[in-house]
């Protein structure tokens, strides 16, 4: 700013003057539009990076669950990961309620893993997880009656080894927690929609 | 850049910074140089320019992060942006009503060149690396009008490589056209390189605007009075009187931008161009977007196809040696009575061949009367552009070398300083 | 001044020569919308009426391919509730979702299984590729409407005069099989498609009467905003920005003056 042709410079301020003139008032509040300007259009430039609305539409899914038969599970797409709907026998939500918490690497129980249908009741036959294994994102195989599914009757990832049991818990291998449980809630009894939780 | 520097390091860093990578240094000295004090707001165009250009960049290199440069897809990507992305509906608009608008300024900045005499001795080089970010200019536009892949992108990209398909392919080896499309047609290769393409060019523009700069920088402004700069008191640092009456313009020319945007966005397009590509059914009209419109018209007012496509090239062709084809040692045309009315005359041209493209060469200007079979006849656009396509010419090669020869220019002021003090209003 | 007069006619001319050739057919009549203007919003019954419309009549040849179910309930759309800002929610959208048949799969054994529509499906088309839309009508393609008031030169007056456009071929006029006489027609005053609309059509559910008229004006307010669904939120932004840039302009005059002021130019 300091320039030989300025006519006007005993009246305009120099950088090291600390107190602006009314001549400088005009200046301040010009550059504070400009940038208030510039943020409001930096805005949708970097909002334009997130998810769009078809990929939002798909951000939750419904699926009926009543057509999985016992002892089986369902793998739905959700946002582009695996989730296991797994329809559990009598004999297996027992054996979840038997473990021991202290034998738990990430330590909760089967009921800290289940929501609550229309009618407040836990329903322990369904157990929904997301199928990555929390070691490396590998998908888990399931096979409850053969070593394929691992040493627990849950889950085996193949590439690193880890067992997981039919509550989805960590039981042994590399992986640090439990199977992941996705936000989800039974908007009717046999109808769950999986990417949030119930509305309360 | 050329002799004493504005630049003063004061603290340790910039000292330290400055005798490394003296960046600050060349900041400063391209913003702080002295400019004609007389400067009038067609010479904000330049800044308007710069600000459109940096705006297209940003509001492409976004589009890009959605476009798909497929034909089965490039259609609905750009659905797909304005319907879905976040603020899609807002950047793709900006970013093709953002290129009209930034050839409105890129026009109005050549006239005021050419009406001022800013291509003349000691300015060639910057009026021709102007031309050169003009011919850029028109690539970028033509391939990213094909982007959206809607009928008049691909007919427009037809209709504009057949061009090259007026050289004969014993001349050049091969088909020069099937060369561009990498097919037998426009299509899926055609698209994929000319994203590419349109992706490439605006950076190459960027460079030759540095040049174009820094060419600038060696003489610095010209002015309205056309009369170089004598002394001190002729001039202005550019920071900060020009850099704020710049900013106010840019300002002004944004509530223009923002209006067509928001309230008509679709007024400077072409309906044909939402409807999806379809080789095999040609629009009715096939007009370009308006910014070609007077080189379409000059295409088109030649009967022969080859003369036609020479003609359209001599006719950007010859901007590049208008600097050598004007004799006039006069820069400014305020002071050349006859240069002006025939310059506006030319302007008129201009803007009479853009007419001229936007219609069919058999549209009537004028009825005179009406045929045997009830048809009117008359004056068509073809005759009319053929007219204004010889007026355009004649303006260069005949009109600008000899005025120069006979006009008696008006008494010009003695300086800068002298005409904004008035001294010699109405000397003549 | 004269020079920013100059500089203000040299635009005006420009956007001027801009003026397109309509193409073939008589010119539209121009109707009042509620969406014209800077203040313009769509009229929101009209539009719930006219989607009634496409779904009852037009879907049945013509696909909308880029609108989706959630778009019914977006900001400035026909279902909007701001009881749901997730259009996915609403459940008018889902209800609207769940009426189409969607095409979906494979499933487990490679076959392809058709479901309910949910609220991020696409409309779905009548036909499964253009050329069977083209066999199930003689040959002439159904054009997709999700654009066609923004693919026709002045669509909204154009396609309401289309759709109520159509009468008897005059004397002399020689019909070709199968088509009907629409003067308003841009192809050429023979159009494949026959008078879609006869009066009590459709029995609206808020119990307006159907007229042809009725019918005409509310499908054309549906399919404008379905051709431009931001329009909204477009102009409500582009006020502000107006405004900013007005208050900006003004601020940058006095700067500029303020720089300026003891400098003779």
């Amino acid at each position: 700013m300091n320039t030989s042709a300025k006519t006007n410079g005993a009246e305009t301020n120099g950088a090291g003057d600390a107190t602006p003139t009314r001549r400088d008032f005009i200046h301040i509040a010009t550059g504070a539009a400009t940038i208030v300007g510039v943020g409001f259009v930096a805005w949708p430039m970097i909002d334009q990076m997130n998810p769009s609305a078809d990929t939002m539409s798909l951000a939750t899914i419904e699926m009926d669950i009543s057509n999985i038969e016992e002892g089986a599970q369902i793998i739905a797409k959700w946002r582009g990961k695996p989730v296991f709907v797994r329809h559990r026998t009598p004999a297996e939500i027992t054996e979840a309620n038997a473990v021991n918490l202290d034998e738990l690497k990430d330590k909760q129980t089967d009921n800290e893993r289940l929501v609550p249908g229309p009618d407040g009741q836990l329903k322990p036959q369904y157990l929904v997880t997301v199928g990555v294994c929390t070691h490396l994102g590998c998908v888990p195989l399931f096979d409850p009656n053969d070593d394929r599914g691992g040493e627990y009757k849950g889950w085996f990832c193949p590439c690193h080894g880890s067992h997981y049991d039919n509550s989805g818990r960590i039981r042994k291998g590399p992986a640090p927690t439990n199977l992941e449980i996705p936000p989800y809630w039974y908007v009717s009894d046999t109808v769950v929609e999986i990417g949030k939780e119930a509305l309360t | 850049m050329s002799g004493s520097s504005n630049y003063d390091p004061k603290t340790g860093i910039e000292k330290w910074l400055d005798a490394r990578l003296p960046i600050i240094r060349l900041g400063v000295d391209t913003l702080i140089f002295p400019s004609p004090r007389n400067l009038n707001y067609w010479w904000t165009f330049g800044a308007i320019l710069a600000v459109m250009l940096v705006s297209q960049l940003i509001t492409g290199i976004i589009l890009a992060m959605h476009y798909v440069p497929h034909p089965e897809h490039a259609f609905d990507s750009i659905q797909h942006i304005n319907r879905n992305v976040n603020f899609g509906w807002l950047l793709q608009p900006m970013h093709a009503i953002g290129a009209s608008l930034m050839f409105l300024a890129v026009y109005i900045h050549m006239f005021r060149g050419m009406y001022y005499g800013s291509y003349k001795n000691p300015r060639e080089m910057i009026w021709i690396v102007g031309m050169v970010i003009y011919l850029l200019m028109m690539a970028a536009g033509f391939m990213g009008y094909v982007l959206p892949w809607g009928q008049m992108s691909i007919w427009g990209a037809i209709v504009i490589t057949n061009l090259f398909s007026a050289i004969p392919p014993e001349a050049a080896g091969q088909s020069v056209t099937q060369w561009l499309w990498g097919g037998f047609s426009v299509d899926g290769p055609t698209l994929n390189r000319f994203f590419s393409l349109h992706y490439l060019l605006p950076f190459l523009i960027v460079a030759m605007v540095a040049l174009h700069i820094w060419a600038l920088h060696i003489p610095s402004n010209n002015n309205p009075t056309g009369i170089s700069i004598k002394t001190k008191a002729d001039t202005l640092d550019f920071h900060p009187y020009y850099t704020i009456k710049d900013a106010f313009a840019i300002a002004v020319f944004f509530m223009i931008f923002a209006w067509f945007l928001f309230f008509m966005p679709d007024s400077l397009g072409h309906p044909d161009n939402l409807i999806p590509a379809n080789p095999l059914s040609t629009p009715a009209h096939i007009v370009p977007e308006w910014y070609y419109l007077p080189f379409y018209a000059m295409l088109r007012a030649v009967p022969d196809k080859l003369m036609g496509v020479i003609t359209m090239f001599a006719a950007i062709g010859i901007l590049f040696v208008l600097p050598w084809l004007d004799t006039s040692k006069v820069r400014s045309m305020r002071y050349r009575p006859l240069a002006k009315l025939f310059f506006f005359v030319f302007v008129l041209t201009c803007l009479g061949l853009g007419w001229c493209g936007a219609k069919l060469p058999s549209d009537l200007v004028f009825a005179t009367g009406v045929n045997e079979a009830g048809n009117a006849v008359g004056f068509t656009f073809v005759w009319f552009s053929r007219i204004l396509t010889l007026y355009y010419f004649a303006f260069f090669i005949v009109i600008l070398p000899i005025l120069g020869l006979v006009e008696k220019p008006k008494p010009r002021p003695l300086s800068i300083e002298a005409s904004v003090l008035g001294d010699t209003k109405g000397g003549a | 001044m004269l020079k920013r007069i100059a500089s203000l006619a040299l635009l005006a001319s420009l956007s001027a020569g801009l003026a397109f050739a309509a193409g073939g057919g008589k010119e539209a009549r121009k109707q009042n919308w509620k969406f014209e203007g800077v203040f313009g919003t769509y009229d929101k019954a009209s539009a719930q009426r006219g989607f009634q419309v496409f779904q009852e009549v037009c879907a049945a040849c013509h696909s909308a391919k880029y609108i989706a179910f959630y778009n019914l309930g977006d900001k400035g759309a026909p279902f909007y509730d701001p009881a749901y800002p997730n259009s996915n929610d609403n459940p008018v959208v889902k209800a609207i979702a769940k009426q189409f048949t969607v095409t979906a799969g494979p499933d487990s054994s490679g076959d392809m299984f058709e479901r309910p529509g949910t609220s991020a499906d696409k409309i779905p088309a009548p036909f499964a590729n253009e050329m069977a839309a083209m066999a199930a009508n003689s040959g002439a393609f159904p054009p997709d409407l999700s654009l066609i008031t923004r693919a026709r030169y002045n669509g909204s007056n154009y396609l309401y005069s289309l759709l109520t456009g159509y009468k008897d071929a005059p004397e002399g006029v020689q019909l070709s099989a199968g088509m009907s006489y629409n003067p308003y027609f841009t192809g050429g005053n023979q159009m494949a498609m026959g008078a879609p609309f006869i009066d009590g059509l459709v029995e609206y559910t808020d119990g307006t009467t159907a007229s042809v008229e009725q019918m005409s004006r509310d499908v054309t307010e549906f399919l404008t905003w379905a051709a431009d669904p931001k329009m909204e939120q477009r102009k409500g932004t582009g006020l502000m920005v107006m405004i900013y840039l007005f208050l900006l302009s003004l601020l940058l005059y006095g700067s500029y003056r303020a720089v300026w002021r003891d400098v003779k130019h």
